[in-house]
């Protein structure tokens, strides 16, 4: 292993390429640093914007007329915004608004970091795009179907669960796909609060070593895997919800 | 609520029905008791559909009564699970959950909504599967089902919540003419098991053989009735007799 990290070394010696995170131990723990928070926050806000999705289809299926318009609303706000005023508002507006809690050292923290609500405003983002797929799949969901099991006195949250979710999963799987691909994506913009994740660290190095060029080749790379491996994962998934004979 | 089987099972009284302008069903009444077949035949849209999806609350009434077991249909606090759990449907396009297989179709219903245990439930299932001559498709999806399997799936799957009244509508009408009688054989080991059943039918030979009694219908109302024998014979009312020789 270590001659392959000086082989890099050798590699800028004689040619000038500089890849520190390769040679050099302190660059090469904030890549890996970078790289695994890149993939903890995307798997966070991938859990909690597919379970937001969820919830808002069957909240947006209700009976009163105010549950229906505040996740319309939220739908409103969260798709017709930048992503990064977003993310602004959350950590400033609302992260300053939260008390402190007292810290290890005996400082004042904030309750959230920068991490945590880089996690809950990307969840929402990439969340209320999740709502109109599902809805858009459960008004797929023939309603012979659901009528079928109301006849055999499934409750409205048992037909949700068992009946429509599932088929509609099946149905909105390509949009899903799109839209967790586009928050992989937009994990980048946690940069701007910070959080240290693999754009961020690539920063780092390249303000400590003026390697701009190789880092944004690198990271172009890095997140073309990335998203290739998300991709190759859900193509799998899609192919193993195929039901035999349907649709 | 104390019901006696010495009272009609179903005993719908002067029910109305509209979709918003549109009368739909106009004063009908007819008693089904226990272990009773009526067949139920009419022109396409007479209200036939509507009026049996009345009897389990998929449709609601605006006016009249109907009573399962006594228990009041048309009632803004109806108890749906208590009225489902006796009154059992099979639709036309058998609507089979599609990512299930027949056995999971068969089970669910009992495993989710009786909390049944779900090795009984399996072993029920199984035995329901084979009741309709299923044995062998019990990990076949419906879609890799021909129609009249799918729809004797269907038929186990609502016997699965051992219901005493059983609704048909129009069981037959989607199937390939050579399925069709499978199914019918099916409707009628049932009936002979004594399952109280309320069919709608376009199946002439098949209401005359197994109904007790036979309905026709036009334009929401009850236009005749009586036993097969005297009605498919001497039908009195000219709607009765034009609709059946078009069909005969
Ligand atoms: N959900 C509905 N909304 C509006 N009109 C309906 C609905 N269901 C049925 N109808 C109308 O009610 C009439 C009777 O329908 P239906 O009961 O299905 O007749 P049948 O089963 O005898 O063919 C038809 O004119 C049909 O178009
Ligand atoms: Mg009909």
């Amino acid at each position: 292993m270590e001659f392959f990290f000086d082989w890099f070394r050798v590699l800028y010696d004689e040619t000038g390429i500089n890849l520190p995170f390769l040679y050099d131990s302190y660059d090469r723990n904030r890549m890996v640093n970078g790289f695994l928070t890149t993939i903890w926050l995307s798997l966070v806000c991938l859990f909690f914007s597919v379970i937001i999705g969820v919830i808002g289809a069957w909240l947006q299926g209700s009976s009163f007329k105010w549950t229906r318009r505040i996740v319309n609303g939220y739908i409103q706000i969260f798709r017709n915004t930048p992503p990064l005023v977003q993310l602004y508002f959350f950590y400033f507006a609302i992260g300053t608004l939260l008390p402190k809690v007292e810290n290890d050292w005996g400082g004042q923290s904030p309750l959230l970091g920068s991490f945590a609500w880089a996690a809950i405003s990307l969840s929402f983002f990439a969340g209320a795009f999740n709502v109109e797929i599902f809805r858009s799949g459960i008004e797929a969901v023939p309603k012979s179907t659901v009528e079928a099991a109301e006849a055999l006195g499934f409750s409205k949250l048992m037909i949700y669960r068992d009946i429509t979710l599932p088929l509609a999963f099946r149905v909105v799987l390509p949009a899903l796909n799109n839209n967790l691909v586009n928050l992989v994506k937009t994990t980048t913009l946690a940069y701007a609060i910070a959080v240290p994740e693999m754009l961020y660290e690539a920063n780092q190095i390249w303000s400590d070593n003026v390697n701009v060029t190789e880092m944004m080749i690198f990271l172009l790379l890095a997140y073309f895997a990335l998203v290739g491996v998300l991709v190759s994962g859900m193509n799998r998934w899609e192919r193993a919800m195929k039901i035999p004979g349907y649709g | 609520m104390s019901w006696s089987p010495s009272e009609p099972m179903v005993s719908i009284k002067d029910v109305h029905k509209s979709f918003g302008d549109l009368k739909v069903l106009n004063g009908v009444s007819l008693d089904v008791m226990k272990g009773d077949v009526i067949c139920i035949i009419g022109p396409s849209g007479s209200g036939k559909s509507t009026l049996i999806r009345c009897v389990n609350a998929l449709n609601d009434i605006q006016q009249g009564s109907i009573l399962v077991e006594g228990q009041e249909v048309n009632d803004l606090h109806l108890n749906k699970l208590e009225l489902r759990k006796k009154v059992g449907m099979v639709f036309q396009q058998y609507n089979l959950f599609p990512h299930k297989t027949a056995l999971q179709n068969v089970m669910m219903a009992p495993v989710r909504v009786l909390k049944h245990d779900k090795v009984e439930a399996e072993a029920t299932a199984r035995a329901l599967l084979k009741k309709v001559r299923l044995e062998g498709k019990e990990a076949a999806f419906p879609g890799e089902l021909s129609g009249g399997q799918q729809q004797r799936v269907a038929i186990a799957r609502s016997l699965a919540m051992q219901p005493d009244v059983m609704l048909f509508d129009e069981v037959t009408a989607a199937l390939d003419p050579e399925t069709v009688g499978e199914v019918l054989q099916t409707i009628k080991d049932l009936a002979e098991d004594g399952m109280t059943c309320i069919l709608v039918t376009h199946e002439m030979g098949f209401a005359r053989e197994i109904a007790d009694h036979v309905y026709f219908t036009d334009r929401g109302v009850i236009v005749e009735h009586g036993p097969p024998e005297t009605f498919f014979k001497d039908a009195k009312d000219p709607r009765t007799r034009e609709f059946l020789s078009q069909i005969l």
